[in-house]
């Protein structure tokens, strides 16, 4: 008894004094699925770079908010001439990269110079297809001429693909990712682990957290026991299929938000009977969103109607336009002299959502006379037959690209869609910067696909966050593919 | 002897070329562009192209061969397309990770497997051997990723003695990167152990049953010394070579455990590459891989000789 007495003081004084001395925890463990094939946010399109550097190592002039808001970044503010064709962007003064050199005009000028450059291999190279010149001013004043308005713009250099990069490290950003963020890039073990830790004399907002670990974890497996044990803190992107094990836990928070990943049963437009509206129509009827988003998402997705994200300002709800209507589809497909339905090829990448949503769709397919031949590919022979050759009948791909509306008006793409009333939409909304008038043509071209039956839309990838209940500020929604730690800490 | 190592060391550099043209035509006709890869959905064609040039992926295809082979001769074995590292880095890093590993199961599945056999087979039929043999067999048949799943849900999560996963360098000192090839060593040795076990039991069942042995009981030896020194000897071959193709198996084929441990090994490193058509990794790791597996052959055939002095002198 007198021993426990004194356990129960010592535990008394240690709770006291301890707590006190006890500061917040400053490092934290991120596992990501996939690693890096480089550090350069200017040279890739694998979005595992930026789910690293983005915001953390790398800024922009602008930069995407939490919400997907476009926000000042290293340029403090600017003003947009009365034709909408010159932006001058004001810097902050200050600020260094993390090898101690000035960050200013010239290396604005150099970054977009660089990436629209004729010999660039930019990832994103139509974000700047519209600058004419960029002049620096001063050390502290960009002026950049576009050839036509763009409305979107100040959005586009907010991507990791528009960072600001340093004359001289440009060239070995790829293995030493030199930037102007909160964290400076520490090592990157292959294979492993990528350490950041924080920068001195940064700029901006005080960051919370000293070092950051970004560990590779590939299998959705092995993510559970991860978080279990401890070792690793934070899964910002968690397959849903794993959730029910972490569900209920207190001592993690399992977070459902929203990304910009419209996941559609992408359609060869150009390739018969699919040239023909009817069929199309007939297969956007005989989808049951419900079963698909429950079977290929844990039941996370949100239905789409058209290619927006339902967060978006602009998104109208056109799920309503093709319910769910096995006989309705019948008839189209009789309407369309295909009674006795036709044979078709689903080409299946390897993500979860595609494998599992490819085996649900073929079967509801098969309820209205449409059988289809499921055939898995790796994403290179995705890339090269159905995304460059076209050599498809259907596919199921998520576009995760935010606001990417117009890739339905670009020629050559592999829906091999081809309709002048809805390129013209888009052409106009390149031209148009007011907000109000732009969600008015974005609501048009939305309308133009829904009622064209383009792909089959399915739903809006979630993204479903898992991370220690202690830890705060980590992004719920993905308006870009990015895990942002500016605002990351943990609780007392 | 000599012949003897001469004609192995001929067929082995025959297998060589062999394996680099088939390794080489192979990627060539596997579809996928590296270049497309790298640069995404949103980029064109012409970028595509331009990307192309700068990899030296434009170039004939002869030509291509040939500097490939020409620079694995001269131990240049090209850089990474995707990571844009010389391969060699990209390779050493791995092996510190994938050798002491295999190493370590290995030396694990021959501790348990050689006693085990040799306890069976001396108690062929008992009730000690049916338990072992009932083991081995359960071990074959586990699958090894569910087996890890379970050693990681005990020893990481429930009792916290061991990471879950990944590898900190050796740099972190020998013993917390010892710690954490633990659990992935045991999950593939278990299985090795097995097979490797009911090999040597049945091979010496065989041995024991020859005169030699009869012989050597008769003129009052005793059992223990005859079961080490007569039969282990001699039932060894069958051993020796399941251990050398497991031993390949454990250096190249743990591409699953690497995933469940996440262990930055070569096993992970081809598979990454073989999915972002990182071809001059995949191709050079797969020479390297197959020249190991030759040269462990190699150092098996010898072994053969060692253990069984008639091949020596057959030569």
């Amino acid at each position: 008894m007198k021993s426990f007495k004194s356990f129960l003081a010592a535990s008394v004084l240690t709770l006291a004094f301890g707590t006190a001395a006890f500061a917040a925890r400053t490092d934290l463990v991120i596992g990501i699925p996939l690693e890096p094939p480089h550090l350069d946010p200017t040279a890739g399109a694998a979005a595992a770079i930026d789910e690293v550097l983005y915001a953390n190592v790398f800024e922009g002039l602008t930069r995407i908010g939490p919400n997907g808001e476009v926000l000042p970044d290293l340029a403090e503010s600017w003003t947009i001439s009365d034709d909408g064709k010159v932006y001058t962007f004001k810097l902050h003064t200050g600020v260094k990269f993390h090898d101690g050199s000035d960050f200013n005009a010239n290396d604005v000028k150099f970054s977009l110079d660089r990436a629209r450059a004729d010999d660039s291999v930019n990832a994103q190279k139509g974000l700047f297809a519209a600058i004419d010149t960029v002049e620096a001013v001063d050390p502290a004043t960009v002026k950049v001429t576009l050839k036509n308005p763009q409305g979107s713009f100040l959005y586009n250099m907010g991507w990791g693909d528009a960072v600001m990069v340093a004359p001289e490290t440009a060239e070995t950003n790829k293995e030493k990712p030199i930037g102007t963020g909160p964290f400076k890039f520490d090592s990157w073990a292959k294979g492993s682990s990528i350490k950041l830790v924080k920068a001195d004399g940064y700029w901006g907002d005080p960051i919370f957290l000293d070092k950051a670990e970004f560990r590779i974890v590939p299998d959705a497996a092995a993510a559970v026991p991860a978080l279990l044990s401890g070792d690793v803190q934070a899964f910002p992107f968690f397959q849903p299929d794993g959730v029910s094990q972490i569900e209920g836990d207190p001592r993690f928070k399992v977070v459902v938000g929203s990304t910009e990943g419209e996941t559609l049963l992408s359609i060869n437009n150009k390739k018969p009977p699919f040239d023909q509206l009817k069929v199309r129509q007939a297969i956007s009827y005989a989808l049951d969103r419900k079963a698909i988003i429950d079977g290929a998402s844990a039941g996370l997705g949100t239905p789409i109607g058209s290619h927006q994200s339902p967060a978006s300002k602009a998104y109208i709800d056109l799920t309503g336009v093709y319910p769910h209507d096995v006989a309705k589809a019948k008839e189209l497909l009789k309407e369309a002299g295909l009674e006795n339905g036709f044979k078709a090829t689903l080409k299946l990448p390897p993500p979860s959502y595609a494998r599992l949503g490819g085996e649900i769709i073929a079967s509801q397919l098969r309820e209205v006379g449409i059988n289809l031949e499921i055939i898995p590919v790796e994403w290179a022979q995705w890339l090269d037959q159905v995304f460059k050759q076209k050599d498809y009948d259907l596919t199921i791909v998520s576009h995760t690209e935010p606001n990417d509306i117009d890739i339905y008006s670009r020629k050559d793409y592999y829906f091999n869609y081809d309709n002048p009333a809805f390129d013209k939409v888009i052409a106009d909304l390149n031209l148009t910067s007011d907000e109000a008038k732009r969600n008015e043509l974005l609501g048009e071209a939305q309308k133009i696909l829904a009622n064209d039956a383009v792909v089959g839309f399915l739903f809006e990838l979630p993204k479903v966050g898992v991370w220690d209940a202690k830890l705060e500020g980590m992004w719920d929604n993905a308006p870009i593919q990015a895990n942002d730690l500016t605002k990351v800490k943990w609780a007392e | 002897m000599i012949t003897y190592l001469a004609k192995r060391l001929g067929i082995a550099a025959v297998t060589l070329v062999l394996a680099s043209l088939v390794v080489f035509a192979v990627l060539e006709i596997v579809p996928g562009d590296p270049a497309r890869l790298m640069l995404g959905m949103n980029a064109s064609d012409a970028q595509v192209e331009q990307l192309r040039d700068q990899m030296g992926l434009n170039a004939p295809l002869i030509e291509r061969y040939l500097h490939w082979v020409g620079g694995l001769l001269s131990l240049d074995f090209g850089r990474s397309y995707t990571y844009s590292v010389p391969v060699i880095d990209l390779v050493l890093e791995r092996i510190v990770v994938s050798l002491p590993l295999a190493l370590i199961a290995l030396a694990l599945s021959t501790a348990i497997a050689i006693p085990v056999g040799l306890y069976s087979a001396s108690r062929r039929g008992a009730a000690g051997d049916a338990v072992a043999m009932g083991a081995a067999q359960l071990g074959v048949a586990i699958p090894n990723f569910w087996f890890a799943l379970m050693l990681v849900y005990l020893f990481a999560v429930w009792l916290r003695w061991v990471p879950a996963g990944g590898f900190p360098g050796w740099g972190a000192g020998v013993w917390p990167a010892l710690k954490s090839l633990l659990l992935p060593a045991i999950a593939l040795a278990l299985p090795q152990a097995a097979i490797l076990a009911r090999v040597t039991r049945s091979a010496l069942i065989e041995v024991l049953n020859e005169d030699y042995i009869r012989t050597a009981r008769a003129k009052g030896m005793p059992y223990r010394a005859v079961l080490w020194r007569h039969a282990l000897r001699n039932a060894l071959i069958p051993v020796v070579t399941i251990m050398g193709l497991q031993f390949a198996f454990l250096l190249a084929g743990t591409i699953i455990i690497e995933n469940v441990f996440y262990l930055p090994g070569l096993g992970r490193l081809v598979f990454q590459a073989i999915t972002q058509r990182d071809l001059i990794v995949v191709e050079s790791v797969v020479m390297l891989l197959v020249a190991t597996v030759i040269a462990v052959n190699l150092v098996v055939d010898l072994t053969y000789a060692i253990v069984d002095p008639r091949l020596r002198s057959r030569s």
